[in-house]
C-alpha cells in the first residue's frame, strides 16, 4: 500500500490551487481520505481521539443494510419466478435475476446523487462527505423495482439539491433524504408508484426469468390489498392468489417495495445497528411501541369503511414499509429528535402516525414514509420543549436558592 | 457526607501506566513559568532579563487586578522572557543557581492577601469561566477534589503521602474564604480524614474526578454565583505555607505513556524540563507526541520545553503510528479502540490496555450523532446544545443552557468519542473567553 500511497503524494500538487485539475479538488480529497485515514493529529484539546468517525458510522449502517438489500434481490426474483409460474426456478437464477433488476437502480441512484454531491462539496471547498453512501443504497431499497431508472435518477436529483445541498449538505437537512425521494415520486409518478404494476418486476431483465405471466396474476401488495378492499375481512393473497399468512409477511416472500418487505431481515439490521450503538433504540423501540398501540386501537374498532383497522397489531408492523422505516429511516440522527426524551415521543408519535395514516386515509395504503417525514418537521419542536425543561429546571434552582 | 454515583462517561484503560509506585528524584537547572497556564491573567512583568529571583519572588502580576501574582519556583536568575506574536509572554526561563533560597512570607495576616502574595492564589480556578480568580468576589463554597480520575493520572493518595496535617490547615484557612461550605470530593477508595469540610465520595468512571463534575451533582453553580475551585494538591500547598511560612514548589511528576519506557514517579520543581524528567527515558523520541498533563486535557509541549501546571503529570505517545492506513475506516483491528462496537475491540475484553496515537482518526463533520456529549458528561447539561449556542455566540441560550457551571476539561471526554471530531474543549474555552469580555 506503500506504493498507493506515494503515488497519491505524488499527484495531490496537480490537485491542489492552482495545479491543473484543481477544479477536482474535493472529489481528490474524497478518494485519497477513503482509501487511507488522513494523518492529521490533534492540535488543540486532546491528544488521542476515538477511533469510530462519520465513515465508519455510514459503512455500519451500509453493513446493516445488507441483509435487506440480499434478500430484496432474491424476493424480487421469487416473485418475478412466481409470477410467471415458475418458483422452482432455483436460488441462483431467483437472486441473479434480482440482481440484474436491481443492480441498475443502485447505480443510477448513487451516480447521480454521489455527482451531485461531488459538485456541492467543489463548489464549498469542503471535503467530499459520506452521507449519501447511505441515502444512495436507502433509494433503491425503498422504492418499487418497477420505477423506471430516469425516474429515480430525477427524485435523487431532487431530493440531494432540495432536501440537503441547499441547507448545507451533510448533517444539516431537515428532511430524510432517501424518503424526500421517495415521497417525490410518489407524488410526481403516482402511477407508476402504486397499484398492481409497480412492485413485481414481470419481464424480463438481460435474458434472465423469460416467460409469460400466469392467468392469475395480480401484483398487488398486502396493503394495497387491504386499501382496495370492500369487506371488513379482506383476504391477502401473494400474487398468484394463495393466502399469505403472518409468518410470510414476517421472513418477506410478499410483494413490495425492495427492501422493506422482510421484517426478519430489517430486524437482523436493527441489531447490527443497536449492539454498535449506531442508532437509538430509544427511537426504534417506540416506533414500535407506537404503531403496535396504534395498531391495537384500531383493531378494537374494526369497520367496512376502514378495512386495514382489521389487520392486528402484529400485521400491521409486519406489513408494508413499517419495520423498514422504523429501523433505518427514524433512527436518521441528522433528521430525528436529538434529545433523549424527545427521541420516545418523536418515536411514539412516528409509529402512531404511520398506522394512523395507514388504516384511516385509505388513498395512501402506506403511512410510514409521511410519518417520518411529518415527524422530521416536528423534530426540533420536540427537542425546543425537552431544551425548554432543562433551562426552567436550571432558572428554578436560582429561584429556590433565593 | 454524601455517595454518589457517576454513571456517565468512560475509563480510558491505556498503556503506560505506573506500576511500582516508587519516587525516583531528577535534576534540572533550568525552570519556567508558562502565563498561557494561568488563565484569566494579562501579565505584566515584575522583572526584567537578568534580575536574581528567589523561589516565591513575584514573576508579574495581573494587568486588571494587580494584587494577582506569579511567583518564580527556583532562586536563580531570570535568563530569557520568550516572547510571541504581538509580544505576547510565551514563557519566564529562570536558571536556578543552586542555592534553594525561598522568600518568607508572614502568615499571620489576611489569608486572602498572603494567597495572593505568595502565587498559590493563581493555583484555583473559579466557576464561571474556569478562570484564575477574581479576589474581589466572596465566592460562594470552594470546591476541592481530592482525585484525578483522567487517564494515566497521579494517585493523590501517593502524591499526599504524609501531609495530612497540611491538608486540614489547607481546609481551616480556605474557610475564612468564603461563607458557604469547604467541599472535598473524593473517590471511594482514598478519603482523608479531614474536619470542617464536607466531604463526598464520588464513585464512577472519569470524569468523576473533574471538580466541575462534582459541583454539578452537589450543588450546581448559578448565574450571578461563583465558587473557588482546586485540587488537593493546591490545598496542601496552601496549608503548608500557613504552617511554614514558605511556597512548597516541588512536586511529584506521573511520568507515563506507552512511549515512556519505564512510567514512573518523579520528584522534581514546578516548571523543571520536560527533559529533565524523561532523559532517554522514551522508546520513539522521533515520533511521540509529549504532553503536559494528561492526554485529555494536557497541553503540548516540545521535548525541549517545560513542565506545565498543574504540575503533576506528563505523558507520552507515539504522534503516527501508521502513516499509510488503507481503507483505516473499513478495519477490523481489534488494536483500534472505540466506544463503539463497531470496532472489534470489544472481544479482547475490557481488561486490555489500549494503544493510542495522536492521530484524529476522522474528519470534521457537522454534529451528525446524536447523544454522544451527554453519555460522556455526568452534568444536568445538553452538552450538544450548548456546544451549539457557543458556536453561535448566542449569549442568552449559552446562558441558560448552564455555560457558567462548565470548564474546557468537562468537555475533554466528548471531545474524544465525538464522531464529528470537533474541537470541543476550544469552543468552550473560547466561548467563555467572550462571554467574560461581553460581561465585563
Amino acid at each position: 500500500m506503500k506504493g498507493l500511497r506515494n503515488y497519491l503524494t505524488r499527484i495531490k500538487p496537480n490537485f491542489m490551487p492552482g495545479g491543473k485539475y484543481s477544479k477536482l479538488q474535493s472529489v481528490f480529497e474524497g478518494f485519497e481520505s477513503f482509501l487511507f485515514t488522513p494523518n492529521t493529529t490533534s492540535t488543540t484539546g486532546v491528544s488521542i481521539h476515538d477511533s469510530n468517525d462519520s465513515k465508519r458510522t455510514m459503512t455500519v449502517v451500509i453493513v446493516a443494510l445488507i441483509p435487506c438489500l440480499l434478500f430484496g434481490m432474491y424476493n424480487i426474483g421469487y416473485q418475478h419466478y412466481l409470477a410467471i409460474g415458475n418458483a422452482d426456478a432455483g436460488f441462483w437464477n431467483l437472486f441473479l435475476y434480482g440482481l440484474a433488476a436491481l443492480l441498475p437502480t443502485i447505480v443510477v441512484s448513487y451516480v447521480v446523487g454521489l455527482g451531485i454531491e461531488f459538485i456541492g462539496a467543489q463548489i464549498r471547498h469542503h471535503e467530499i462527505q459520506e452521507g449519501f453512501l447511505v441515502t444512495g443504497l436507502l433509494i433503491p431499497l425503498i422504492c418499487p423495482i418497477n420505477t423506471p431508472l430516469w425516474m429515480i435518477a430525477v427524485a435523487t436529483a431532487f431530493a440531494v439539491i432540495f432536501a440537503k445541498e441547499i441547507f448545507g449538505g451533510t448533517g444539516m437537512n431537515i428532511f430524510n433524504v432517501a424518503l424526500i425521494t421517495r415521497a417525490f415520486l410518489f407524488f410526481a409518478y403516482p402511477a407508476k408508484m402504486s397499484g398492481d404494476a409497480a412492485f413485481v418486476a414481470t419481464e424480463p431483465v438481460f435474458g434472465l426469468g423469460e416467460g409469460t405471466v400466469v392467468d392469475a396474476f395480480s401484483g398487488a401488495t398486502p396493503l394495497g390489498q387491504v386499501a382496495t378492499a370492500t369487506t371488513a375481512n379482506p383476504q391477502i393473497t401473494n400474487i398468484v392468489g394463495d393466502p399469505i399468512s403472518t409468518l410470510d409477511a414476517f421472513i418477506g416472500l410478499i410483494p413490495g417495495s425492495v427492501g422493506e418487505t422482510s421484517t426478519l431481515c430489517i430486524l437482523i439490521g436493527a441489531f447490527i445497528l443497536l449492539f454498535t450503538g449506531t442508532a437509538s433504540w430509544k427511537i426504534m423501540l417506540s416506533v414500535f411501541v407506537g404503531g403496535l398501540f396504534m395498531g391495537f386501537i384500531a383493531n378494537m374498532f374494526p369497520s367496512a369503511t376502514y378495512p386495514a383497522s382489521s389487520l392486528s397489531p402484529i400485521d400491521q408492523v409486519c406489513l408494508g414499509g413499517f419495520a423498514f422505516a422504523a429501523v433505518f429511516m427514524a433512527t436518521d440522527p441528522v433528521t430525528g429528535a436529538r434529545t433523549e426524551l424527545g427521541k420516545y415521543i418523536y418515536g411514539f408519535l412516528i409509529g402512531v402516525i404511520a398506522i394512523l395514516i395507514r388504516v384511516y386515509n385509505s388513498g395512501y395504503p402506506e403511512g410510514a414514509m409521511l410519518a417520518v417525514l411529518l415527524m422530521n418537521a416536528f423534530a426540533p419542536l420536540i427537542d425546543y420543549f425537552v431544551v425548554q425543561s432543562n433551562i426552567k429546571r436550571r432558572l428554578k434552582r436560582v429561584k429556590t436558592i433565593k | 457526607m454524601a455517595d454518589i454515583k457517576i454513571k456517565k462517561g468512560i475509563n480510558l484503560n491505556l498503556e503506560g501506566a505506573i506500576v511500582d509506585a516508587a519516587i525516583a528524584d531528577t535534576r534540572c537547572e533550568s525552570y519556567a513559568v508558562v502565563p498561557d497556564d494561568f488563565t484569566g491573567i494579562v501579565p505584566r512583568l515584575d522583572v526584567k532579563e537578568g534580575d536574581k529571583v528567589d523561589a516565591g519572588s513575584v514573576l508579574y502580576h495581573d494587568k486588571a487586578c494587580p494584587e494577582v501574582k506569579v511567583a518564580s519556583p527556583v532562586a536563580g536568575v531570570v535568563s530569557a522572557v520568550v516572547r510571541g506574536e504581538r509580544r505576547k509572554i510565551e514563557a519566564i526561563v529562570i536558571e536556578s543557581d543552586g542555592s534553594g533560597r525561598v522568600k518568607r512570607h508572614d502568615v499571620n495576616g489576611d489569608v486572602r492577601g498572603i494567597l495572593l502574595e505568595s502565587g498559590l492564589w493563581c493555583a484555583m480556578r473559579q466557576r464561571p469561566y474556569d478562570i484564575v480568580p477574581n479576589p474581589a468576589v466572596k465566592p460562594r463554597d470552594i470546591f476541592v477534589t481530592a482525585f484525578d480520575s483522567a487517564p494515566l493520572a497521579p494517585d493523590f493518595s501517593l502524591l499526599l503521602k504524609g501531609k495530612e496535617k497540611y491538608l486540614q490547615k489547607g481546609v481551616d484557612v480556605l474557610r475564612s474564604l468564603t461563607d458557604g461550605d469547604v467541599y472535598l470530593g473524593c473517590s471511594p477508595e482514598w478519603v482523608p480524614d479531614l474536619k470542617g469540610c464536607v466531604i463526598n465520595t464520588f464513585a464512577g468512571p472519569h470524569p468523576a474526578g473533574n471538580v466541575g463534575i462534582q459541583i454539578a451533582n452537589v450543588k450546581p453553580v448559578n448565574k450571578g454565583e461563583v465558587v473557588l475551585t482546586l485540587d488537593a494538591v493546591t490545598l496542601a500547598r496552601i496549608g503548608e505555607l500557613f504552617t511554614t511560612g514558605m511556597v512548597p514548589f516541588d512536586t511529584v511528576v506521573a511520568v507515563t505513556g506507552e512511549s515512556v519506557k519505564h512510567p514512573h514517579y518523579a520528584r522534581c520543581t514546578m516548571g523543571c524540563t520536560v527533559a529533565s524528567l524523561l532523559g532517554d527515558g522514551i522508546s520513539n523520541p522521533d515520533n511521540c507526541r509529549i504532553v503536559s498533563g494528561n492526554l485529555l486535557t494536557g497541553s503540548r509541549v516540545a521535548a525541549d520545553g517545560y513542565l506545565r501546571f498543574p504540575y503533576r503529570q506528563l505523558s507520552v505517545i507515539t504522534e503516527v503510528r501508521n502513516s499509510a492506513d488503507f481503507l483505516g475506516w473499513a478495519s477490523l483491528s481489534p488494536k483500534r479502540f472505540s466506544i463503539y462496537h463497531s470496532f472489534t475491540r470489544w472481544l479482547l475484553g475490557r481488561g486490555k490496555p489500549a494503544e493510542f496515537d495522536a492521530k484524529i482518526n476522522g474528519g470534521e463533520r457537522a454534529i451528525i450523532m446524536s447523544g454522544e456529549y451527554d453519555r460522556m458528561l455526568p452534568m444536568d447539561i445538553l452538552g450538544e446544545f450548548l456546544i451549539k449556542s457557543i458556536i453561535a455566540f448566542d449569549i442568552d441560550k449559552m446562558e441558560q443552557l448552564g455555560i457558567y457551571e462548565v470548564a474546557p476539561e468537562d468537555f475533554a471526554l466528548c471531545e474524544f468519542a465525538d464522531t464529528s471530531k470537533l474541537p470541543l474543549q476550544k469552543i468552550v474555552r473560547e466561548g467563555l473567553d467572550k462571554l467574560y469580555k461581553e460581561m465585563n
